[in-house]
């Protein structure tokens, strides 16, 4: 299949694809365009939930679909930020138990998306990450006590967005990924080669902006990566509730991008995937979308009982599959992780912990000016008014507090 | 890749790349000079291409804002003008709009975005007061959006649903967001820079009733006002105007209501009776100080609005007044505003919209006998 006939009509808007800029993306592969923007006929996966390597014909890969595997290195890297992101993300949810966090969307299970969201990405890149991508963001490299100012209740975002090039973790479903589209859109304007991963769950793609997103991205032949982690549940919704297509991957080719599906829980697979796909976006290839076929193993967030919508014996299913686990057989196997290498990356998941109990275990003075402070970047007077109304407010309790003091 | 599009910071006071600098100095000479008659629609469009002259991180989009110029013709001209990288058509979501504004402005660009009729801003809501309004407070203003989103508001053109809304109230309250809405041509021009100028996210609404409204006014002059306030840090941002000096009553009104008050007043002084009338031109912030003069001077007040009055910015002003200038006021202040019904079709928006009978109805009210 070649592109429709129906789009050849002249296009002079220098801002959109040229037309023939996807048939040049897909020469590269010797492939149809539409083999190039359906997912492979199977979910990439490199390394069997046992930790063993598959056979290259056994990967899902097919003509045009074919992923090398990554470095050492960079895998060695990727199984540190796994232990450290797990290690994280219990670390907070014993904190919101004590009463020291208001709230924590664990990715416990998802962490191998996460960490390769982060690490697919160069240092000019941009990622725009959701409520539960708290490890993709640190893995980033934002101090960790920043990322969970979030959930922490004194701030509604503590790390500066442009400084690491990572927008505010966003809790409306897909907006998020409109933002990946304009920080794409004005690099590409300047003519830089920056590229913007934009993260979102299952339950999203349901929602509008997600369509928009896309297609504003393919429209103007933008380098946006779209990663869909399909953890199987929005809280409790099932992913049959969102969406029939055969795979969300397959909804790239809708809005003529390209559409790949890989097994969420191998970071080796995923890596694999995102580099290729970042690669290409750079070399203007236009946006693409990645499925991650994964599982959120605890509930919603700690204020959700996951018993009433699901069985333990499905959880239980994934346990075996899990990514942290999987990735140390494989390299032990390998002969790439030694009892020294496990000793070094536990001691650095558990300094990271602790970093996060001493972090938010500090009592934070809030300061009640704040309130006006950040509204706009010129106040206007009305909150000129209400901040002198609230600071009067404040020393007039504090005269009352110090003259009862006085009293006693 | 245009290499003369550089970020907002890099471009601020870096007046521009060469070709943007011969077009705007091809639209100044292509200008009579002196007063001239200028419709709304032109002085917006002035603005426009100075602006995008002035700052090339300036980007025009929305829907059929490129070859057709916008379905009014504000951006007639600008990709002709500027490129197609600069002023351009996207996919019709005006959500998609919105967002991918608010991605450019965190990127370094300063995004002026139309969205074609009131009505049709509504699918972009959620990014407007999620994100547009919230994100600088949200990054502890480390992230500033400086965008603007123009909406044609507002009736009187005998429109059909869902092109008459005065929407201005949902974004007046929402906090993190400007909101300006000029009443005159040269107002056109002057507010719609200073919004462009703005790093906050001004919501600009522009009453489409006055779009081919003409006044005389000279375009180079009020460009070189612009340039010498922006030199000078001067901004008109929340000051409002005495568009009509008067003695006995005060109309508050802004956007496409100031002529409708002009004319109340007109129609008045031939009564014998002398109307203020103050054009509270940006919404946000609201000029308590030039208001509350003016009724205190007075005593006697009527706020006009098209929108619904209930829970409206017109509520607001006369809660404002209340407070302030209690003491000082003769009557209680009424309020002259659309009926609480969804806008009326063509045939029936005279008997919605305020008109000079009306509101000359209201002042009458005013408890003069006493």
């Amino acid at each position: 299949m070649t592109i429709s006939a129906d789009h050849t009509a002249p296009d002079t808007t220098s801002t959109a694809a040229p037309d023939n800029a996807l048939t040049e993306a897909v020469k590269k592969f010797g492939i149809t365009v539409e083999d190039y923007m359906l997912p492979a006929r199977h979910q990439i996966q490199m390394v069997d939930p046992d930790g063993r390597l598959k056979a290259g014909s056994e990967q899902g890969t097919q003509p045009g679909h074919e992923y090398p595997v990554p470095g050492d290195k960079e895998l060695l890297a990727a199984y540190e930020q796994l232990v450290v992101g797990r290690r994280v993300n219990d670390q907070n949810s014993a904190l919101v138990r004590q009463g020291r966090m208001a709230v924590y969307p664990s990715s416990h299970g998802q962490e191998a998306c996460q960490v390769a969201a982060a690490l697919c990405l160069s240092d000019g890149d941009w990622m725009f990450p959701t409520y539960r991508d708290a490890v993709a963001v640190m893995t980033r490299g934002v101090d960790p006590v920043q990322v969970m100012t979030i959930f922490r209740g004194d701030w509604h975002g503590g790390y500066d967005p442009l400084k690491y090039k990572v927008g505010i973790q966003c809790t409306p479903l897909t907006t998020q990924l409109l933002h990946a589209v304009g920080v794409a859109h004005a690099a590409k304007l300047r003519g830089e080669d920056t590229v913007v991963l934009a993260m979102c769950g299952d339950g999203a793609t349901s929602e509008g902006d997600f369509h928009e997103a896309l297609n504003f991205a393919a429209v103007f032949h933008l380098p946006v990566i779209f990663f869909v982690q399909n953890n199987k549940y929005a809280i409790s919704v099932p992913l049959a509730h969102q969406s029939v297509a055969p795979s969300l991957a397959h909804k790239a080719v809708g809005y003529g991008m390209a559409g790949e599906r890989v097994d969420g829980n191998d970071v080796v697979a995923l890596l694999a995937v995102l580099d290729r796909a970042v690669k290409l976006a750079r070399e203007g290839s236009g946006p693409l979308l990645v499925e991650a076929n994964t599982y959120r193993m605890q509930a919603h967030t700690n204020a959700d009982d996951d018993t009433r919508y699901r069985e333990s014996a499905e959880v239980a299913e994934w346990r075996a599959k899990d990514p942290v686990n999987r990735m140390r057989t494989y390299l032990a196997d390998r002969g790439l992780l030694d009892d020294d290498g496990e000793a070094r990356i536990a001691a650095h998941a558990e300094a990271v912990a602790t970093q996060l109990r001493e972090g938010l275990g500090e009592d934070v003075p809030v300061d009640p000016q704040e309130l006006f402070r950040h509204v706009f970047a010129v106040q206007t007077p009305q909150l000129k008014e209400q901040s002198a109304m609230l600071a009067d407010e404040l020393a007039r309790d504090a005269a009352a507090t110090d003259s009862k003091e006085a009293g006693k | 890749m245009s290499p003369t599009i550089t970020t907002s910071s890099e471009a601020n006071g870096n007046v521009s790349a060469a070709t943007a600098r011969a077009a705007a100095s091809a639209a100044a000479s292509a200008e009579a000079a002196g007063p001239q008659p200028v419709t709304m629609a032109k002085a917006l469009n002035t603005a426009l291409a100075d602006a995008m002259s002035a700052d090339s991180s300036v980007l025009v989009f929305g829907e059929d804002v490129g070859m057709l110029g916008g379905v009014f013709r504000i951006t007639d001209g600008l990709t002709a003008t500027f490129g197609e990288q600069r002023c351009f058509d996207t996919p019709l979501a005006e959500s998609g709009i919105v967002g991918m504004a608010v991605g450019m402005a965190i990127n370094g660009m300063r995004p002026v975005i139309e969205m074609q009729f009131d009505a049709f801003a509504y699918p972009a809501f959620e990014q407007i007061v999620s994100h547009v309004a919230k994100m600088h407070n949200r990054t502890r203003g480390m992230v500033k959006l400086p965008m603007v989103i123009r909406i044609p508001y507002g009736g009187g053109i005998g429109g059909v649903e869902h092109h008459c809304d005065s929407s201005e109230s949902y974004y007046a309250h929402t906090a993190g967001l400007k909101v300006y809405t000029p009443a005159t041509v040269a107002d056109g021009y002057r507010m719609l820079r200073e919004a462009i100028d703005s790093d906050d996210p001004v919501v600009f609404m522009e009453p489409k009733k006055m779009y081919w409204t003409k006044d005389s006014v000279d375009l180079g002059e009020l460009r070189r006002l612009h340039e010498e306030g922006t030199t000078a840090g001067r901004t008109s941002e929340g000051r409002a105007a005495v568009a009509r000096p008067g003695t006995d009553a005060t109309l508050i009104a802004y956007g496409p209501s100031v002529p409708t008050a002009l004319a109340a007043a007109e129609a008045a002084a031939l009564e014998g009776r002398s109307l203020e009338v103050i054009d509270v031109r940006t919404i946000v912030p609201f000029d308590d100080e030039t208001v509350c003069e003016s009724v205190r001077k007075t005593g006697r007040a009527v706020v006009i609005a098209e929108a619904h009055g209930f829970a409206s910015v017109s509520s607001e002003i006369v809660a404002r007044v209340q407070e302030r200038c209690f003491h000082y006021l003769a009557a209680p202040i009424r309020r002259v505003t659309g009926f609480d019904v969804p806008y009326p079709a063509p045939k029936l928006e005279k008997y919605y919209l305020p008109g000079v009978d009306r509101i000359l109805d209201a002042v009458d009210d005013l408890q003069w006998e006493n």
